[in-house]
């Protein structure tokens, strides 16, 4: 899948770069293919002129180097302006080259290549604070890089048991505190949430701290296990809280409370009673990412029918978009949807037996400064900002 | 929450999907399997206590048939369990079981059939690995097994012999052993899931299969027979006594689950492993 951006709003946002961050690969000793489909994409923070960003798929890790190009070197001596090489003999002045405009290009170049570290499935990968290292976390493992070194990376995190069939939980999310570059969580599939120290010891098996909700029993039916399985994990920008999603739900977490979250907030809780066909056609599974505004007030995270919801966690309220071409001419005011679960349909209102669950919004983001919100349908981009008086 | 489903759609449905994933482009994924055999956990232990209940249910039923009876009739107290849904993706036998080169032994095990009113009335769900037909069998005697007690009343006179010869009305059935893929690397093929206070719920590796049957071309017969002694649930160890003849074995119910419950590890271990 190729690592691309394309606009949706007319004449604001226009694709930058487009590249291929991976190829597919065959292993040919377990005799296993892997995906070129990239699971995670981080930007590092920017330190010259060119970006950096890791991308990664089921096995490797890539670090790119995004860079601009809108002037050339003209006037060579011994090259034509082709590139060809002049015949030395014939050079009968000298010039010094001078740098003249041209169009913009944006070139990606692969700098480094992490490789063979994961045996399983990569879901994650987090920078830390310290701009030097990362984490990239598979379903069992968490190994910890250094961005300039690619032959060695370090296990800080091991949860494969010394027998598979004891296997119970897998690792589902992984990220690093953004303020403390020792601490780091990562949650798991069955709904728990584990915060390590990498100053404890140098493999952080025993966590510091275990986040963990008890189980409602008079919601348990036989897909529990599957809608407490975390999706994703992500701190908040002042580092003093975490968020994660469920199938189901966001939950807003407390570093210093474990035994509970201090907020929860319903997605689409009407799906509750669907799980069983949710279940039949594998929709069950979607893993939904979540994220903060700039300032931690409001956070966001995707749905299905095109829906996305976002949270105001001082007002309480909430609201629910929709990211589509038909329903929503550029630059005007996107109409709040409503869903109703059972009982008689009110106008306006979108029944849940006619939502689409094809149209599935898994990435959402929020620009850390401005009220911009970058949100993915299966094949679009849709950039959306506040009203501008 | 009440799911659209029953428990044997669910097991059905699930078992198809860790099947499908085998054959997924980017190899076998971790997470999705285990939230699955979750699924199936759930989904197995409602269905199991749901056929105790029945169980037990009937037992008192033919207890209280029992006592008009003539004795010898009940030296199999075996009762027509409906099939459990043993949709064996890798059927593989556990160690407690006896080796697979004594059908006689498991012949003997089959219920009389006069006694019981409702004698192939179970359902068992297979998965057939070759044609990725997943069926459910009405009769979970399958013919040519009815046929081998010759008594049975739904299957007529005759048995047509070992073999997988299907006769009408009864549903392909799978049959293990012509697993290709090589199953030594054990980080994408291996699956297990410890339920909280359950029954161990512990799938083997695949590469046991060739540990139990060494000789891994099929012998039709055996493997029918195992597949019928899961057919009758766990009734077919049950009236496995060698002395039953005599004194009818104490079943009650919680004989009953006891016996089922040692035999849970090696139905769940056929149910998960791949």
């Amino acid at each position: 899948m190729q690592n691309k951006i394309q606009s949706h709003s007319r004449g604001e946002y226009n694709v930058y770069s487009t590249f291929q961050s991976h190829e597919p690969e065959f292993d040919y000793l377990k005799s296993l293919e892997i995906e070129e489909k990239i699971n995670k994409i981080r930007w590092l923070p920017q330190k010259n002129a060119a970006q950096f960003l890791l991308s990664t798929n089921d096995k490797t890790i890539k670090l790119w180097k995004i860079s601009e190009r809108d002037k050339r070197p003209e006037g060579y001596n011994l090259k034509e302006e082709d590139g060809r090489y002049r015949d030395p003999t014939t050079v009968t002045t000298l010039r010094v080259p001078v740098f003249r405009p041209m169009d913009l290009m944006v070139e990606a170049s692969p700098r480094r290549i992490f490789a063979n570290a994961h045996t399983y499935h990569i879901n994650s990968i987090s920078i830390n604070s310290d701009y030097e290292t990362y984490l990239s976390a598979d379903d069992l493992r968490i190994n910890l890089w250094h961005l300039e070194i690619t032959d060695r990376s370090f296990n800080i995190v091991d949860i494969k048991p010394a027998n598979m069939e004891e296997l119970t939980e897998v690792i589902t999310a992984a990220e690093f505190h953004p303020n403390s570059c020792n601490t780091f969580v990562y949650s798991s599939s069955k709904g728990t949430i584990r915060l390590c120290d990498m100053r404890a010891s140098a493999l952080c098996d025993r966590h510091s701290k275990l986040f963990e909700e008890p189980e409602d029993p008079s919601n348990r039916s036989f897909f529990s296990e599957i809608i407490s399985s975390i999706s994703d994990v992500k701190f908040s920008h002042s580092g003093r809280y975490m968020m994660t999603r469920d199938y189901l739900s966001v939950k807003i977490w407390d570093l210093n409370m474990e035994n509970r979250p201090v907020e929860t907030y319903q997605v689409h809780e009407y799906l509750r009673s669907k799980l069983c066909s949710l279940y039949e056609n594998d929709c069950i599974f979607d893993k939904f990412e979540c994220c903060w505004n700039g300032s931690d007030s409001v956070v966001m995270t995707g749905s299905y029918n095109n829906f996305f919801r976002m949270f105001d966690r001082n007002t309480k309220r909430d609201i629910t978009l929709e990211a589509s071409r038909e329903n929503n001419k550029p630059r005007t005011v996107l109409k709040p949807r409503k869903v109703c679960a059972s009982g008689k349909r009110k106008k306006d209102e979108i029944s849940v037996d006619s939502l689409d669950f094809n149209k599935k919004i898994l990435h959402t983001a929020w620009h850390p400064k401005e009220n911009i919100i970058a949100v993915a349908t299966t094949n679009n981009l849709y950039i959306f900002q506040d009203k501008v008086n | 929450m009440e799911c659209a489903l029953d428990a044997q759609s669910l097991i059905s449905i699930s078992l198809r999907k860790i099947h499908s994933s085998r054959t997924q482009r980017g190899g076998i994924k971790l997470h999705k399997n285990l939230l699955v055999s979750y699924v199936l956990r759930n989904a197995r232990q409602l269905y199991l206590s749901e056929r105790y209940a029945e169980l037990y249910r009937r037992q008192q039923q033919q207890q209280q048939q029992q006592h008009q009876r003539p004795h010898h009739q009940h030296q199999h107290l075996a009762y027509a369990a409906p099939g459990m849904p043993a949709s064996a993706t890798d059927f593989v036998p556990a160690p407690t079981w006896p080796p697979a080169s004594s059908p006689g032994f498991y012949r003997g095990a089959y219920p009389a059939p006069s006694d019981f009113g409702v004698h192939c009335s179970s359902q068992t769900t297979v998965l057939d690995l070759d044609t990725h037909v997943v069926t459910t069998v009405e009769n979970g005697y399958l013919h040519q097994d009815c046929c081998a007690s010759a008594h049975c009343p739904c299957c007529g006179q005759g048995a047509p012999g070992p073999g997988l010869a299907s006769a009408a009305g009864c549903k392909r059935k799978y049959y293990p052993g012509q697993e290709e893929d090589d199953d030594d690397e054990e980080d994408a093929g291996d699956l297990g899931a410890e339920p909280p206070g359950g029954a161990p719920f512990t799938p083997c590796k695949r590469a046991r299969f060739e540990d139990f049957c060494p000789d891994s071309s099929p012998d039709a017969s055996n493997i029918s027979n195992l597949i019928s002694i899961f057919g009758s649930g766990f009734t077919g160890l049950v009236s496995r006594q060698p002395d039953s003849s005599e004194q009818p074995p104490p079943l009650n119910g919680q004989l009953c689950a006891k016996q089922a419950l040692a035999s849970l590890g090696a139905w769940t271990r056929a149910i998960v492993a791949f």
